[in-house]
């Protein structure tokens, strides 16, 4: 029973461990680039549209769907098996 | 157009009153159903996942976000958008690390996750100092976000409006506690979500509903820098430790972390973090349109004209394209927004009063309920006084920069002892509490000897320390004072009992 329960720890840790870390690498891949990079962030790609802007939303779509993937990863593999261990 | 500032506007009031006897009117009727502290707390733990994801957002979409980042971009246009990113990637941390966990381990405030297999007393003690200056520091924003506001709108003087607010918000979470609590963040969140859309879509019915004729208007009258980083986030460190600070902030947050023990289950807490981050996101996504909305459209001389730090760019927007009334309908969510986020901020002060210091450490858990219902109270009434001289005291700082601030705390003081307490098993109670006390005592100086206090408000002619966020040295520092003082002393009892805690964190109380 108690190595079931490792096990189901073991997986809900990976993958939040995985997410944490591709929200962070995004999140501060652009902060690097605000800091060190802020010409490239000015760069102009259609007339209004700056990469700086570009990329600022796409964090935020990027949190989007890594939320979206845990809860739907929660929701099928974790309760089921969690369900398992309560039986 | 300035001859609508500061003079008295039906409209305006009319929401004003509309809202405040609408959440007066629930927290009547929350009152009579808050009979224990159990409820005052939590609500009763009966709240749905969607329920708590907008009361989720109404918590934390405060002045900050409203009027300080449509403020900030207005003014320094690109710089301000950092804000707004960083305050949503928050969220996915809190996901992942710590919702489920602190709703299945806990009972009403976060300390009781980090005390769960400690000594109880010294954690206490320590995650009561980092939780209260977090909150001091958000309440301060808050206020000083609601004294501008009725000072623009009704020419009342700004301590005046910080003491109605003070008094507004104190009803409340007197009376109704939870319930009325995340009601009215409830009504607030979707106030404000709505309001917010309404603007935006108005603004840029004026560039046919293309942000890119917006965003390049802007370029076109502040030249193409507007569109990039700049002047706010000069120093490279300084970015970074901005952006780390927003983003390990959000899930140290007492406020917020408190919410998760009003849900039934860890389920519903993990559905209710999804519907907050699409919520908070969306909102952020709006931000980029009402910031440059009121830089181009209401201009960013006439902004600064009206309040230094660019608070008021979202109402006068609203004055600009739809005229008064829409401009008392904006402010009225905009106050209803600082109402809110101060009941819970002062609810969860209460909470980390009450329960983590009088019951817990005075009481050694002996008190009876009617007594810890008195001192819930109590606790109350004196945060309400404390918020409302610091409110005041405090006149004239931006707000957005001002909750920063309060992340940069709560990613130092708390933070770090949270998420070791639930990873990291040879964490002791002396490591959780040197991290707590050495995060928020390391931040509050830094933040002291900062150029915001020393050069901003002393008026010295330079800083000892040159960061404006302190987040890239006490965030680190407090994480290794945890680890250096937990491994020089282990303590394998506090050891053994996160073995046993392992079936409760991911089961819950069964």
């Amino acid at each position: 029973m108690s190595t079931h329960l490792k096990d189901v720890s073991a997986a809900r840790w990976r993958i939040a461990t995985t997410l944490t870390a591709i929200m962070m690498v995004t999140y501060f891949g652009f902060i690097l680039l605000v800091a060190f990079n802020k010409p490239l962030l000015g760069t102009i790609l259609l007339p209004g549209l700056s990469l700086g802007i570009v990329l600022g939303a796409a964090v935020i779509v990027v949190a989007w769907l890594v939320t979206w993937y845990y809860v739907r990863w929660a929701n099928t593999h974790y309760d089921s098996a969690l369900e398992r261990l309560r039986s | 157009m300035s001859e609508a500032l500061g003079a008295p506007n039906l409209v305006a009031i009319s929401f004003f009153v509309a809202f405040i006897l609408l959440s007066l009117g629930i927290t009547a009727w929350a009152a009579r159903r808050t009979r224990t502290t159990e409820h005052f707390y939590t609500g009763g733990r009966g709240v749905t996942a969607l329920q708590n994801g907008l009361a989720l957002a109404g918590d934390y979409m405060s002045a900050a976000s409203f009027l300080g980042i449509v403020g900030l971009v207005a003014v320094s246009g690109f710089d301000g958008l950092i804000y707004s990113i960083g305050f949503l990637v928050g969220w996915p941390i809190v996901m992942f690390l710590i919702a489920e966990p602190l709703r299945n381990l806990g009972r009403y405030t976060f300390a009781d996750v980090v005390a769960a297999r400690l000594r109880q007393t010294p954690i206490r003690i320590a995650s009561a100092i980092g939780s209260l200056a977090v909150i001091a520091f958000y309440l301060i924003a808050q206020m000083v976000g609601a004294g501008n506001l009725i000072r623009l709108l009704f020419g009342l003087p700004y301590e005046a409006a910080v003491v109605i607010v003070g008094a507004v918000m104190l009803a409340y979470v007197l009376f109704g506690g939870m319930i009325a609590t995340t009601w009215v963040q409830i009504i607030k969140a979707v106030l404000l979500l709505g309001g917010a859309t309404l603007l935006a879509l108005i603004a840029l019915s004026r560039y046919g509903f293309n942000p890119l004729a917006l965003f390049s208007d802007a370029a076109a009258q502040y030249g193409a820098g507007a569109l990039a980083p700049g002047r706010l986030v000069s120093d490279p460190l300084d970015a970074i430790s901005l952006g780390l600070a927003l983003m390990l902030g959000t899930a140290g947050l007492p406020h917020i972390l408190m919410r998760f023990y009003t849900v039934p289950n860890a389920r519903t807490a993990r559905s209710s973090v999804a519907y907050a981050t699409a919520f908070i996101g969306f909102f952020y996504l709006l931000t980029f349109v009402l910031g440059f909305g009121a830089m181009v459209i209401v201009g960013r001389t006439a902004i600064t004209q009206i309040d230094a730090g660019g608070n008021m760019a979202a109402p006068l927007l609203a004055l600009a394209v739809a005229g008064r009334p829409f401009l008392g309908f904006i402010s009225a969510v905009a106050f209803a927004t600082i109402l809110a986020v101060v009941a819970g901020l002062t609810l969860s002060g209460a909470a980390t009063l009450s329960h983590d210091l009088w019951v817990n450490v005075v009481r050694g858990a002996a008190a009876t309920e009617r007594e810890q219902f008195i001192v819930a109270r109590g606790a109350t009434v004196l945060l309400a006084a404390v918020s409302i001289v610091l409110g005041i005291a405090f006149k004239g700082q931006n707000v957005a920069y001002m909750v920063g601030l309060a992340f940069a705390i709560a990613a130092s003081a708390n933070f770090p002892a949270l998420v070791l307490s639930i990873f990291w098993s040879r964490l002791t109670t002396a490591g959780a509490q040197a991290s707590m006390v050495i995060g928020t005592v390391s931040a509050l100086v830094l933040i002291y000897l900062s150029p915001a206090i020393q050069v901003d408000i002393l008026k010295h002619s330079a800083a000892v320390f040159p960061l404006r966020n302190p987040g890239i040295v006490t965030i680190p520092l407090s994480f290794l004072v945890a680890v250096v003082v937990s491994l020089l002393r282990p303590v394998e009892s506090e050891e053994r009992r996160f073995m046993e805690l392992e079936r409760k964190l991911h089961l819950g109380a069964e």
